[in-house]
């Protein structure tokens, strides 16, 4: 499947490296002031992935061909004097959940393996719009469901700062493409935390944008009350430039909303947050919170503080239920979603041997297809609808979201943002919870919130534990992703001065 | 254990009636006669090549979604309101989860709990006894692909090697319209299906076409005995439900067939299992289907692809005020008005020229005339070019033009015959094909008086004959005058010459 292009002879070494950790604006910038062509951009992200994918296992697929000619005609273009987006030539890395014409969809799973999309999912004809170069698709748990990515069946990814470890999941692929220097920019999904665990693991900033902010059409559906794509990248001013690319309101998804697209990337480089309202959420700490990751939590909201912030403690009561309500909604959603996978219209086909009927071609083919965590969300699903269930599962689950709202909602009135650790630990060993779902599911613990209330919010990167970087999340009321951008910018800009460099840079070299 | 008794050992029919009583409620599905399908852009035109008709969409492709189609929610909403029903200011589509190959995300979108319309009725009229049928709800959802089962004896799954499915019509919307178990007789049932199918039409909202599936029809039927005098109502019985019905006729004989069956199965003290059953119109017989009892879990839940459906008041008022004006406030105005019959209506109805004969009227015809010339020569040539009288190449207007010259003596009726030929032929007007073929009733009675003198001398027999008394032998006399005058006089007045010249008036 994996498909790695060779190092180009023509670049030398050193000049990819430079190259590959510029920054998306800096690498637009440098195309723009004609100082970088857009192929070069492309070949020197196309050679790193040569150079370290192998061991970071991020890539599902490299189309080199299609991001070469698509960065060839971003150089011809500008050549002939047409004035391109802010984003115009930088490299991308695309989650293989998202669909892209020319390029195998599998979303980490058997059962769709050699699937090539006939469409364009909205968020990619909006980056080709842009004329972001698409490298290829990246790794992820099968149908994003994991916090680890070891449930591809690929295989796992691994995490840039420590191969032993995980890079985080359902966007794992994402997280450390972006982390290891393949890309400057990568789209990631999030339906329980699944941009901002991985970017917290990693050391990155993602954003979940508020739900209905970014079209799902394309984005093959986990839970599709809950799904969101959005941006993973090293910079919040980058996540802002992605944010805004693939923000709006599309009419071939009814649940994207028709308001205007908040200011992302104003707000990102406004650096200004005196007088701010700021709340720590008192229900995301405490047990099973890493005592590392509490330090660098508390020292970054410290920062806030000091930049003029007003911090002061929140309770939302109800966020204590908030992972039993997921493990509900999102399982219930998703056993009727991957229904479809039926060896009927396209994907894997097991056991038509003329004499099968089609009820045994599908039990088959979804028995051989879907790995142990899509079948164990699909029978906890199928459950919690059933007749006789529906009120006591998937019913009292949407009441408890509808509470977690209000949760929200209340806080609001009376803070700005609200702020939590993005995980409870730094990123595991890998291995170290397969066997343990419950235990895994816990990573997702102060991400889930917001997913189940629609929200938006971002992990920034709060420092590092023992070498391996975590992450603050910062959470507005819907709509207001221009908030998270306000606090991050301001936020970064305090850390990696305290720090005296960004936190990417103390990475190990790979 | 098979169900299907033979129907020799069946009670018959007014056996079964005598000690039971048939308790029957109907669910019709309507195709809406949209553009485009349910949840996405593609074409519902009937009888495309197979899967040319679809998108990742209604493919149910990962990654697609669906948009509801406002025109579809439009169509169902006037449903609602033309049966009386109340309009839901806020609800929802839910899927319904079961696996088939016909259908493409292997759940359908529909409603469940929360229906667009609900609690309304029709009324249905047989030989001037109103019925009353109460509409439980109507609710919308997409139609599934058709299944086409190959190498069976009888397309159906039984037997066949291997299986087709036309993803055509998967996505085409629907409204499913059920009923209270409201109807006592098969005749009730097919008249409501009559009556629902031209509500419909009248609506313009689905061409309602049985034998092309835009309009199917399940029936569900149960059986209670008859109380005593004094006694309170039985308990309803278990119901089997029989689908797909694709004609009017095929509805009351699968009722009363279905009577026949669960009577002979009661008298017997076995039970009536709940199950689906097919009508086999050959045989005119109901064969169990799956069994309801061991049949799938749906779990519905709320769709969470598509906000919820909130129709401003002002948007159904709109509706309402806007309905056309339905059948039977029609019929009743037709009566009123034109002094037709509920039969006349009937037969015009049948013969697809209501309408016609409506238009025909507004130009000046009168109501008699336009009903004569459009049941009996223009369906009658429809019918011969194996067309709807709808198609034929004459307007309203030029049938009223000829029932007026017909009336005021200019044509005869044979005349007339000739200047439809002529307008059916694309030579004109009626008058234009008058001029053209010079059809004009001849007023020279010379021309007439020469004819009819040739035509007693040419049979002095029957001439004797009419002078005699046998006014009626003067057939023959009128026929040779018409030819002679290559029909160009009216047979009234060469009857009335002839008769004159013998004598006999």
């Amino acid at each position: 499947m994996t498909d790695h292009p060779t190092p180009s002879a023509t670049t030398s070494a050193a000049a990819t490296t430079d190259v590959v950790q510029l920054t998306a604006a800096a690498t637009a910038a440098a195309i723009a002031a004609g100082e970088l062509s857009a192929v070069e951009a492309t070949q020197a992200a196309l050679d790193r992935i040569a150079k370290v994918d192998h061991t970071i296992h991020a890539f599902l697929h490299v189309d080199a061909e299609g991001a070469l000619a698509a960065a060839r005609s971003v150089d011809e273009r500008r050549a002939a004097g047409e004035r391109l987006g802010p984003l115009a030539g930088v490299p991308l890395a695309l989650k293989d959940v998202l669909t892209a014409r020319g390029m195998p969809t599998t979303c980490g799973s058997r059962i769709l393996e050699g699937w090539h999309a006939p469409y364009d999912a909205t968020v990619v004809s909006r980056l080709r719009a842009a004329d972001v170069v698409l490298l290829g698709k990246v790794n992820m748990d099968e149908f994003a469901m994991g916090s680890s990515t070891e449930n591809s069946a690929y295989g796992p990814t691994r995490n840039p700062w420590d191969t032993t470890r995980i890079p985080g999941g359902s966007s794992g692929g994402s997280a450390a493409a972006v982390a290891a220097f393949e890309a400057p920019l990568a789209i990631g999904t999030d339906t329980g935390g699944s941009i901002r665990q991985p970017a917290a693991v990693c050391g990155l900033v993602g954003v979940k944008p508020t739900y209905g902010g970014v079209s799902r059409y394309g984005l093959v559906a986990f839970s599709s009350s809950l799904d969101q794509a959005g941006p993973l990248a090293r910079t919040v001013a980058d996540a802002a430039l992605l944010h805004a690319a693939i923000a709006g309101h599309d009419p071939l998804d009814s649940t994207s909303v028709d308001v205007p697209v908040p200011a992302v990337v104003e707000a990102a480089g406004r650096r200004d947050i005196r007088g701010l309202r700021v709340g720590v959420v008192r229900e995301l700490a405490g047990d099973g919170y890493d005592p590392g990751v509490q330090a660098a939590f508390t020292a970054a909201v410290e920062t806030l503080t000091a930049l003029g912030a007003e911090v002061v403690e929140v309770s939302c009561p109800h966020f204590t239920y908030a992972l039993p309500a997921y493990y509900l909604i999102a399982p219930s959603e998703c056993s009727s979603n991957l229904a479809r996978f039926d060896a009927m219209r396209f994907g894997l086909r097991i056991g038509d041997d003329g004499q099968a009927g089609a009820e045994e071609v599908m039990s088959r083919t979804r028995e051989a297809g879907f790995g142990p965590e899509v079948k164990r969300r699909i029978i906890l699903g199928t459950y919690a609808l059933s007749s006789g269930y529906y009120d006591a599962y998937y019913g009292q689950a949407q009441k408890v979201r509808t509470l977690i709202s209000r949760d929200f909602a209340a806080a609001f009135e009376r803070v700005d943002v609200l702020v939590s650790p993005t995980t409870p630990t730094p990123a595991f060993p890998l291995g170290a919870k397969v066997d343990d779902p419950v235990a895994m599911y816990l990573s997702d613990l102060c991400t889930i919130p917001s997913n189940l209330a629609g929200g938006p919010a971002m992990s920034l990167p709060a420092g590092l534990v023992d070498g391996l970087p975590v992450g603050i999340q910062i959470m507005a009321p819907p709509f207001a992703d221009d908030r998270l951008y306000l606090v991050g910018g301001a936020l970064e800009e305090a850390l990696d001065a305290q720090r005296g460099h960004a936190l990417l840079d103390e990475a190990p070299a790979l | 254990m098979s169900t299907a008794a033979p129907a020799s050992a069946l009670p018959s029919y007014a056996d079964a009636l005598a000690r039971y009583e048939p308790v029957i409620g109907l669910e019709t599905h309507v195709e809406l006669g949209t553009v485009s399908k349910m949840f996405c852009g593609c074409p519902t035109a009937f009888g495309a090549e197979p899967n040319t008709q679809v998108c990742p969409v209604c493919l149910g492709l990962p990654g697609a979604l669906p948009v509801v189609n406002s025109a579809a929610v439009c169509f169902a909403v006037m449903i609602g309101l033309a049966l009386h029903c109340d309009i839901a200011s806020w609800c929802r589509f839910a899927r319904k989860n079961y696996f088939y190959p016909d259908m493409p995300k292997n759940f359908q979108i529909s409603q469940y709990d929360e229906p667009l319309c609900t609690d309304g009725w029709l009324d249905v009229e047989i030989d001037g006894e109103v019925h009353r049928v109460g509409i439980t709800r109507v609710h919308m959802e997409e139609d599934t692909g058709k299944s086409l089962h190959v190498g069976g004896a009888t397309g159906r799954i039984h037997g066949a090697t291997h299986s087709l499915v036309d993803y055509n019509r998967a996505g085409i919307p629907l409204v499913e319209i059920v009923t209270e178990p409201d109807v006592r007789s098969p005749e009730v049932a097919r008249a409501y299906v009559d009556e629902l199918r031209e509500l419909i039409r009248a609506l313009g909202v689905s061409d309602v076409r049985m034998e092309q599936g835009s309009l199917r029809c399940d029936a569900n039927v149960s059986l209670r005995r008859r109380p005593a005098p004094g006694e309170p109502d039985a308990p309803f019985g278990t119901r089997s439900e029989t689908k797909n019905l694709n004609s009017l006729r095929s509805v009351e004989r699968a009722v009363r067939y279905e009577i026949s069956r669960q009577a002979g199965r009661l008298d017997d003290g076995e039970r009536i299992r709940q199950e689906t059953r097919h009508f086999d119109e050959a045989a005119g017989r109901t064969s169990p289907g799956r069994s309801k009892e061991e049949a799938t879990d749906y779990r519905y839940f709320p769709e969470p692809d598509l906000t919820p459906l909130a129709l401003p008041v002002q948007y159904v008022d709109e509706l309402r005020v806007g309905l056309p004006e339905l059948p039977a406030a029609r019929r009743a105005r037709l009566i009123a008005e034109h002094g037709y019959t509920v039969r006349d209506l009937t037969d015009l109805r049948n013969a697809g020229v209501l309408d016609l004969v409506e238009q025909t009227v507004a130009a000046g015809a009168t109501p008699a005339a336009a009903r004569k010339w459009w049941l009996n020569e223009l369906a009658r040539r429809a019918a011969d070019a194996g067309s709807q009288p709808s198609d034929l190449a004459i307007s309203p207007a030029d049938v009223a033009r000829i029932t007026v010259l017909v009336a005021g003596g200019e044509l005869t009726d044979a005349l007339a015959r000739k200047v439809i030929d002529g307008v059916l032929a694309g030579e004109g007007t009626p008058d234009e094909v008058i001029a053209g073929r010079g059809l004009a009733v001849v007023a020279d009675d010379g021309a007439l008086t020469a004819a009819v003198d040739a035509a007693i001398a040419t049979a002095p027999d029957i001439a004797e004959k009419v002078r005699g008394g046998k006014v009626n032998a003067v057939g023959p006399l009128v026929g040779a005058v018409m030819k002679a005058m290559k029909g160009q006089a009216d047979a009234a007045s060469v009857r009335g010459l002839l008769l004159e010249r013998l004598g006999a008036s």
